[in-house]
């Protein structure tokens, strides 16, 4: 299995490398005649207004936290899913009971109105 | 082993022969012919990459009633080489007060993602670049490292419609990353492996997408919620945020934007078809040939990995033209709808599927009508959802009435 991961990194240096060759090619090659009026930030041909990063209200936050109970607890899941078939009957209850928690968090986040666009 | 018996693996135990011959140990020479066989993935992945944007532009084109690429090359296939060279040609605009770091990592960051995706992908019985033993979570790992990239692109450009499509990705990632995790939960009940090599040879009789049709198509949905493509491309909605994203990149980096956003589609149809469509099984074939009954037609190895690959490849084109057909059929979907579709009918759609098939693989694991009592579970589901949304629908419509009616009658007097 350490092998695997080995492989793993070699993809991961190569899928680095091979993405950046045309890069690099692109940078010997093209013209380079930067001028201000050029470089200045496209926003449909208007000059742009003040700064990008600006605070800014996430509508979803809400969403991102229910995000964040259901990708942990998913995780979880996992272990009991692959082992389903050597687990006894009441183990397979006992994930369903907690898949059932997860359930009763979102129908709570629902009555509450959270899934709401705001 | 023989190379007409096991190809793949023949000629690396050949080339590593030949480096040792050479006077290497062992561990580098594995290295090496490791190394150029990835190599020769990647390359492959990137050469189809590149027809990948003639088929794509080919086939938008025949939806919209035109001829597409037909100038350069016999129908157009020298187009997309045209193309790159133009892109690696084309001067490269950094925009002023773009963050210079982040700007330049996220195209490479988006390839790189995708590029990743193709270390687990099966393509025949002996062509596995790895078979990691937790794949299924790799898949979800890699496959949201290319959101990262949109949010880095649309942070870094300093531009607003780049980061209102950025922001857009977020709420999109965190939506659909759910029903795709929970329904990737449920190959593994099945199977009970997470290795998609295992998960791949567990349908040489009969596909995952027949014992779970639901999750096969809410997997198919949420995938192409995570790619943001079309009905869900709010990233990049062209009326709305120019081109989102990447509006501010130019020639081979807006490039690799582009490549990798239709690899990365093909992936996933390559995801779909080995999770639910049998990935690399042909009907019949074993690994010594057909086998039709009692009867059997023996093949020599090479043949049987050859097609396998072209049938996982195939299987993937059509995944990728399923996806294609979804995108160029569908109005864009407005990004409040786009959450309640998820939170409100996926996300619980999926956790019941989960329930039932836990509940059905465990009561039915030995009995006969395994794959029966499946199937049949998830159409009542179906039928059960179906009827749900029928019943919420009336009421909407009747709540809709009920609240036009003071109204109306005002008109009349």
């Amino acid at each position: 299995m350490q092998n695997a991961w080995l492989y793993i990194g070699l993809f991961l240096v190569i899928g680095i490398v091979i993405p950046v060759a045309p890069l690099l090619i692109s940078w010997l090659v093209a013209p380079k005649k930067p001028n201000p009026i050029k470089q200045s930030t496209y926003e449909c041909g208007i000059e742009t207004v003040g700064d990008s990063w600006v605070q800014f209200k996430a509508q979803y936050y809400i969403f991102a936290l229910v995000f964040l109970v259901f990708d942990v607890e998913t995780v979880f899941l996992f272990p009991w899913a692959i082992a389903i078939n050597k687990l006894p009957i009441f183990a397979v209850f006992e994930g369903i009971l907690f898949i059932l928690i997860l359930v009763a968090g979102l129908v709570y986040a629902w009555r509450k109105g959270m899934l709401e666009w705001i | 082993m023989m190379f007409w018996s096991d190809p793949i693996n023949f000629i690396g135990a050949w080339l590593h022969s030949v480096f040792s011959g050479w006077g290497m140990s062992a561990g580098p020479a594995g290295t090496l012919v490791a190394f150029l066989g990835i190599l020769i993935l990647i390359v492959f992945a990137l050469v189809l990459d590149i027809m990948l944007v003639w088929v794509e532009r080919k086939v938008v084109a025949r939806f919209q009633d035109r001829l597409g690429p037909n100038r350069i090359g016999p129908f157009g296939l020298i187009q997309p080489f045209a193309d790159i060279i133009k892109l690696i040609i084309k001067e490269d605009i950094t925009p002023e007060g773009a963050d210079k770091v982040v700007y330049n990592i996220a195209p490479v960051l988006a390839a790189t993602a995708v590029i990743l995706l193709w270390a687990i992908l099966p393509i025949a019985g002996t062509i596995t670049a790895v078979d990691l033993n937790v794949a299924l979570l790799f898949l979800v790992a890699a496959g949201s490292l290319g959101t990262l990239a949109i949010i880095m692109a649309g942070w870094a450009s300093n531009n607003k419609y780049a980061l209102l499509g950025a922001f857009r990705m977020v709420a999109n990632m965190v939506s659909y990353e759910v029903p795709m995790v929970v329904t990737l939960l449920i190959p593994a009940i099945i199977t009970g492996t997470m290795s998609v090599k295992g998960i791949t040879e567990f349908q040489s009789g009969v596909w995952l997408v027949v014992l779970s049709p639901l999750a096969a198509v809410i997997f198919t949905i949420s995938a192409i919620a995570e790619l943001g493509r079309a009905p869900f491309d709010l990233v990049e909605a062209e009326s709305e945020l120019t081109a989102g994203f990447n509006v501010e990149y130019s020639g081979m980096k807006f490039g690799w934007f582009y490549a990798s956003e239709l690899l990365h589609s093909y992936t996933f149809g390559g995801f779909i078809s080995v999770l639910f469509f049998g990935g690399w099984q042909v009907p019949f074939l074993m690994a010594d040939g057909f086998h039709f009954g009692s009867a059997l037609v023996a093949l020599p190895g090479i043949v049987v990995t050859l097609l396998q690959a072209v049938s996982f490849l195939v299987k993937a084109m059509i995944g990728y033209w399923v996806i294609m057909w979804v995108k160029y059929s569908m109005p864009r979907v407005r990004i409040d709808h786009m959450l309640a579709f998820n939170w409100k009918f996926l996300t619980p759609l999926s956790l019941a599927v989960l329930i039932v098939t836990a509940l059905m693989d465990k009561l039915l694991a030995s009995t006969n009508f395994y794959v029966l009592g499946m199937f049949l579970s998830n159409v009542v589901l179906a039928w059960i959802t179906i009827e749900i949304l029928r019943g919420v629908g009336r009421r909407q419509r009747k709540a809709e009435e009920t609240a036009l009616q003071p109204a109306m009658d005002a008109a009349h007097h």
